[in-house]
């Protein structure tokens, strides 16, 4: 099994999130991240006072997949993310050992 | 024989000058770091309590008991008991005294409250408590006897103007608000870390409270409900309004970008500087005063990192210098025609004497309260302390002085 990280702008969430519902993945986890990357920060001004914010705002999605529909998945999330803009995020992939699910005690394969 | 009117417009006046402290509690309270919000809008509210408790006690009364000298009042309307039938003001247009002790009042809580401003996210509450009594006791009645009462030297020697308040609120807070911040210091990481206001929201609506209060503040101080009060007010909003354009022309300008927290600092400054000039200027003199303010104070808040002192939210760039140049200004373009009790400025065919006037009172004003409120501050410090300590600091103020903190940001901190 694998666990497909991706990180991604905060205005492209719903492309993604309704691009893997429309592929067949059935759950998702969403949480808000701060960070940055190539895109650096911005700059803000208060009362002519330049700050700069170089931790700016981004969306982590993680989902958990069979081996096999991993590839499928980063495309979907890579094909919607995209703006052709920097700062459009990233998306890894890593193995995982084991998956239960909570309600039912169901493991691996049954429990995605 | 009390005239009604001009009774009602002072009361009215007074409810209005007292909401601009929960006014400024907002305005401060958005510019600040959210750990510190609650702390930066008590020092505005536990004024508006301890002033109070004060002015009733003893505050009014050497503020506008008989004259001493020219310097201070007397003691002969402790606790306000025998105050409650008499009269104050000229023939035709007596008030109740009680009415100008309140409206009086509201002047001391807002202008010792704009001084935390300058101390933002790093004084000890208690002693900030104790700096609010001291302070209004040994810096603000004294001031406000020269300048307001009767007999005070300012108002009855020399001669210089001061309609609502330029060297009693603004210079005052200005100057004191440096010697605060020079005694204080800097807050842990000035310069280096952002300090980004946490709240623009919160400060916009406690600006527009402010700019509303104002009308009772500048209108108010007409102490009358007819022409001249009329005069105060448009001047008012006019200075406000042309002071808040200038300010955001200036930042698209120099930083590219029109700001909220710009609109609303230009919107303060105009109205800073109006203040002691609303009375006695016409109405394209206070456009002028507003576009002038708006720029000159936009320029003025970043002396602060070219000599860096922390005065963390701004109360010497724009109370201390718009309120300087409002009181110049008076020299330059107050005329007769808006009030015949007032003066004619150098433009105004009126030669520089009402300037040299203007200009001394400032100066002497601006020299007392710096030096009253370092000695003051110097002395609360080495006594029983004044600045938080290093860890408290980073903690936020709310936390350690209120426990409380001001937003939920969390889901799972509290189930």
């Amino acid at each position: 099994m694998k666990l497909i990280t991706a990180i991604i702008k905060p205005s492209k969430l719903d492309d993604v999130k309704s691009a893997l519902q429309g592929a067949g993945v059935a759950g998702m986890t969403v949480t808000e991240a701060s960070g940055f990357g190539r895109q650096k920060g911005h700059t803000e001004i208060y009362r002519g006072a330049e700050y700069v914010v170089d931790l700016i705002p981004k969306i982590k999605i993680e989902v958990i997949a069979d081996d096999e529909a991993a590839s499928d998945i980063v495309e979907t999330i890579s094909t919607a993310a995209n703006t052709n803009s920097i700062g459009d995020g990233k998306i890894w992939v890593t193995t995982v050992d084991s998956v239960v699910r909570v309600r039912t005690g169901e493991k691996g394969h049954d429990a995605i | 024989m009390i005239n009604g009117a001009d009774t009602a417009w002072l009361l009215t006046s007074g409810a209005l000058v007292l909401f601009m402290t929960p006014g400024l509690a907002l305005f401060y309270g958005g510019m600040v770091r959210a750990k510190s919000a609650l702390n930066m809008m008590m020092m505005s509210f536990s004024a508006m309590g301890v002033v109070t408790i004060i002015w009733v006690l003893y505050g009014y009364s050497l503020a506008f008991g008989k004259d001493h000298g020219g310097l201070i009042g007397d003691l002969s309307h402790l606790g306000l008991g025998n105050t409650l039938k008499s009269v104050v003001g000229a023939e035709g247009h007596q008030v109740p005294t009680l009415a100008f002790a309140m409206f009086q009042l509201t002047f001391a809580i807002v202008t010792v409250a704009l001084l935390s401003g300058a101390i933002a996210d790093r004084v000890k509450f208690s002693s900030w408590l104790f700096f609010v009594a001291s302070w209004i006791t040994l810096v603000y009645i004294p001031v406000s006897h020269w300048v307001f009462a009767p007999g005070g030297w300012i108002l009855s020697h020399l001669g210089a103007l001061d309609f609502a308040g330029g060297l009693v609120v603004e210079i005052n807070s200005g100057a004191s608000a440096l010697a605060l911040a020079l005694v204080i210091g800097k807050r842990k990481g000035f310069k280096r870390d952002p300090m980004r206001p946490h709240n623009l929201p919160l400060v916009l609506l406690g600006a527009g409270i402010l700019w509303f209060g104002w009308f009772g503040f500048n209108g108010g101080s007409a102490l009358t409900s007819g022409a001249l009060a009329a005069t105060a007010l448009i001047n008012t909003q006019i200075a406000g309004a042309a002071a808040a354009i200038t300010w955001v022309a200036v930042e698209k300008i120099r930083d590219g970008r029109a700001t909220t927290l710009g609109v609303a600092s230009g919107a303060i400054a105009g109205l800073v500087a109006i203040t002691p000039a609303c009375g006695f200027v016409n109405p394209l003199g206070a456009m002028v005063i507003g576009l002038i303010s708006g720029s000159l104070s936009c320029w003025a808040v970043a002396l602060k990192y070219r000599f860096n002192y922390d005065d963390s939210l701004d109360v010497v760039g724009v109370h201390g210098v718009s309120g300087l140049f409002g009181m110049l200004m008076i020299g330059l373009l107050a005329t007769t025609t808006a009030n015949e009790f007032g003066g004619d400025g150098v433009f105004m065919q009126g030669g520089t004497e009402l300037l040299q006037r203007q200009t001394i009172a400032s100066v002497v004003v601006a020299l007392f309260s710096f030096f009253a409120t370092l000695a003051l501050a110097k002395f609360i410090e080495k006594t029983i302390g004044f600045r938080s300590s290093s860890d408290d600091e980073s903690t936020g103020l709310d936390q350690v002085y209120h426990a409380e903190t001001a937003y939920d940001f969390s889901s799972i901190s509290i189930r």
